[in-house]
């Protein structure tokens, strides 16, 4: 594209750079950038080292959890579906690999079969996601079963198979080179959150710009036009929850690197909270539309707001409600723009 | 065609009734009940099903209220927070402000119609996914109730409420006493009041138009809106009616005892048939919904099961039970749509 002349009509230019950032700023959206900016600007005049370094840390720490998940959920969220195993899938991917490790290595075992026990406990793991994947996909595709009930089935059953193997116990003795990755940090950013980055970018690559990412999203636009476009509308699904899935392996690495040891019931109250990251960040529940930056958005959003008001010294409990009150705000502001926008004057209507 | 009808109508009363998932539900239970009742001794009397029933009537009763809302076309997460908050709130009145027991229950089951309606708000109104819209309320309501309440059970119920009622009750033949008690009765009646108001009102028919396509409901003249707060508003009773029930059976208020039951609750009503697209479920289903799962976890007890093991049987039962259904009642459906409109190819 040539370069426009300096004085070019400055409306026009203005107008390009409105859309250029919008297609810059994942699904357009501004107003959770203001949300968050206005957050923060918020919790810093009231906090005195709200906008310090060593939040910015602790951010990076405690978001790789969180966000991993929430990008396992929001990839059948986009084909208009829903993967309640998720946590379930993560616990146990983080079991199976905290036992084979803690079976296979003993204290006078060198460091070369440490190793090799680590990487086999790792493919091990990421055998059984895939594999867990496969099933939860295979369901869902041919026999036409809601989603939401298969994955609860699935979530039952993987539940059920970690409790039962483990009764319930948190398994430890994780070996310390793999425990050091979770306070690892490279230029001071956490090892485990440049994995959420990395892991997010492949994500929203692939949602992007593939054939696969396209099919998703038609899918979850209308599964029956998809199916007329020529789509393999079943290897499509299958292919979701694997990828859901496989993004639960990246999970459990995170929450093995962090907590040091595995169980069947970590995190299980991040399940619908992991909906409404994506909701939040604009992936539309009936499918179709959603992409990674903006989920990375909302979960900043959330993020800022649990640790601004952990530092106010509110509990927890009151955290987790006003993140269901945000996101119902939100919500009403997306309904309420139409209206708004109608108030306002006319020149507005061509920068839709 | 008409005589060939005629000819087929006999099997085609079975061809239906293998179509029903109720059908299919209904034969999964008698084999699981064969199959427990040959191998645990204690398991088909009528102590142990009057149990059976009891534990399970609050369960049942927040069924009854989810089911409206499946059939009205939406999906309600937050029922069990609502019966928690309901339960706590009254259970306060009557504590600390020692108010009468009728003053107590109106003010917990109005409390349940609010949050109810507060759902059907955010559904109508504000245009949010129904599945959003009530998890987003269940962690509001129910976190602000673990804030204020501080995770403090309240022990000192006063003793109308905690006195077990008793409606009938009978001593078996091997020594065991058998009470018809208050949660049995509440559960029957309704169930019998649901099933009823849904066939045989004109509210519940146009519930289940409403389910099956919003748009042409609104087109023939429904009332949309009201339609959205009676489904809610309903489930909202219900979901205050058991969170009473629970209280008045454990005989304390501890509020996260409800907490996670809502998944439970949902699998036994679409395992039931209700389709979670709206407009298809009966409240018998839903009620066979419950009573495999009741079946399934009583008598894996019963047997020794490990308790462990009983989630596991939980999710293969959910899928091989609802694969099945879809898989059997599919080809049927093909069928009808090609019978019925035979001219236009």
């Amino acid at each position: 594209m040539a370069e426009p002349p300096l004085l070019y009509n400055l409306n026009n230019g203005l107008s390009d750079l409105m859309t250029r950032m919008k297609a810059g700023i994942p699904g357009a959206h501004t107003g959770l950038v203001v949300l968050l900016v206005l957050l923060v600007a918020g919790f810093s005049l009231f906090i005195p080292n709200f906008a310090s370094v060593g939040t910015l840390q602790s951010f990076m720490y405690q978001l790789p959890l969180l966000g991993l998940l929430s990008l396992a959920m929001m990839a059948p969220l986009i084909t208009g579906g829903l993967n309640l195993a998720i946590i379930a899938t993560t616990n146990q991917c983080a079991l199976l690999t905290a036992f084979i490790m803690q079976s296979l290595i003993t204290p006078d075992s060198s460091a070369g079969s440490a190793a090799a026990v680590i990487v086999l406990a790792l493919v091990a793991g990421l055998a059984l996601c895939l594999l867990i994947g496969l099933v939860t996909g295979t369901l869902i595709a041919y026999t036409g079963v809601h989603p939401i009930l298969i994955t609860l089935g699935t979530k039952s059953l993987i539940d059920g198979i970690s409790i039962y193997l483990t009764r319930g116990m948190a398994l430890s003795g994780i070996p310390d080179g793999f425990a050091r990755i979770g306070t690892m940090t490279i230029v001071g950013v956490p090892l485990i959150f440049l994995l959420l980055i990395v892991v997010a970018v492949i994500v929203s690559i692939i949602l992007r710009r593939t054939a696969f990412g396209v099919a998703c999203a038609m899918i979850g636009s209308n599964i029956e036009a998809a199916r007329y476009s020529a789509i393999d509308t079943r290897r499509v699904l299958v292919g979701v929850y694997v990828m859901s899935s496989l993004i639960c392996f990246f999970a459990a690495l995170v929450m093995l690197a962090t907590f040091n040891s595995a169980s069947a019931d970590y995190a299980q109250s991040y399940l619908l909270v992991t909906i409404l990251a994506a909701v939040l960040g604009g992936v539309d529940p009936f499918g179709g539309f959603g992409t990674a930056g903006g989920l990375m958005l909302a979960l900043a959003i959330l993020q800022v707001i649990s640790s601004g008001f952990n530092q106010f010294g509110l509990s927890n409990y009151l955290t987790v409600a006003i993140w269901g009150g945000t996101l119902i705000f939100v919500a009403m502001a997306q309904t309420a723009r139409p209206y708004l926008m109608g108030l306002l004057p006319s020149r507005f209507d061509g920068s839709k | 065609m008409h005589e060939d009808s005629q000819m087929a109508a006999g099997s085609s009363f079975l061809v239906q009734l293998r179509r029903r998932p109720e059908a299919w539900l209904l034969a999964v239970i008698a084999v699981v009940v064969i199959v427990f009742s040959l191998t645990a001794r204690d398991f088909l009397t009528l102590a142990n099903i009057i149990d059976l029933l009891e534990t399970y009537s609050v369960q049942a009763i927040m069924a009854m209220g989810l089911f409206v809302v499946l059939v009205s076309g939406g999906i309600d997460i937050s029922f069990a927070a609502t019966a928690s908050v309901a339960q706590y709130c009254a259970a306060l009145l009557a504590t600390q402000l020692g108010f009468s027991a009728p003053v107590v229950i109106l003010c917990g089951l109005a409390i349940g119609v609010a949050l109810g309606c507060l759902n059907a708000l955010l559904v109508h109104y504000v245009r949010i996914t129904s599945i959003i819209a009530t998890i987003a309320m269940m962690s509001v309501s129910f976190s602000l109730l673990m804030y204020f309440s501080g995770g403090k059970s309240i022990y000192t119920l006063p003793d109308w409420w905690t006195n077990r009622i008793v409606f009938w009750r009978m001593e078996t033949a091997s020594g065991d006493i058998v009470r018809v008690t208050l949660p049995i009765v509440a559960m029957a009646v309704v169930t019998l009041f649901t099933w009823a108001w849904m066939t045989r009102s004109s509210v519940g028919r146009q519930l289940y138009a409403m389910g099956g396509n919003a748009e042409a409901a609104r087109r023939v003249g429904m009332n949309i809106g009201r339609l959205q707060f009676v489904a809610y508003g309903y489930l909202g009773l219900m979901a205050a009616i058991a969170g009473l029930l629970q209280a008045h059976r454990v005989g304390e208020s501890v509020p996260n005892a409800m907490y996670n039951t809502e998944l439970a609750v949902l699998s036994a009503a679409v395992l039931g048939g209700a389709s979670l697209t709206g407009g298809i479920g009966t409240v018998p289903g839903v009620l066979l919904g419950i009573v495999l799962l009741a079946v399934l976890q009583n008598g894996l007890n019963l047997l020794g099961v490990s308790s462990y093991f009983f989630q596991i049987v939980i999710g293969v039962t959910i899928l091989v039970s609802t694969s099945i259904t879809v898989i059997s009642s599919r080809p049927g459906r093909r069928h009808r749509i090609i019978a019925g409109a035979p001219s236009n190819g």
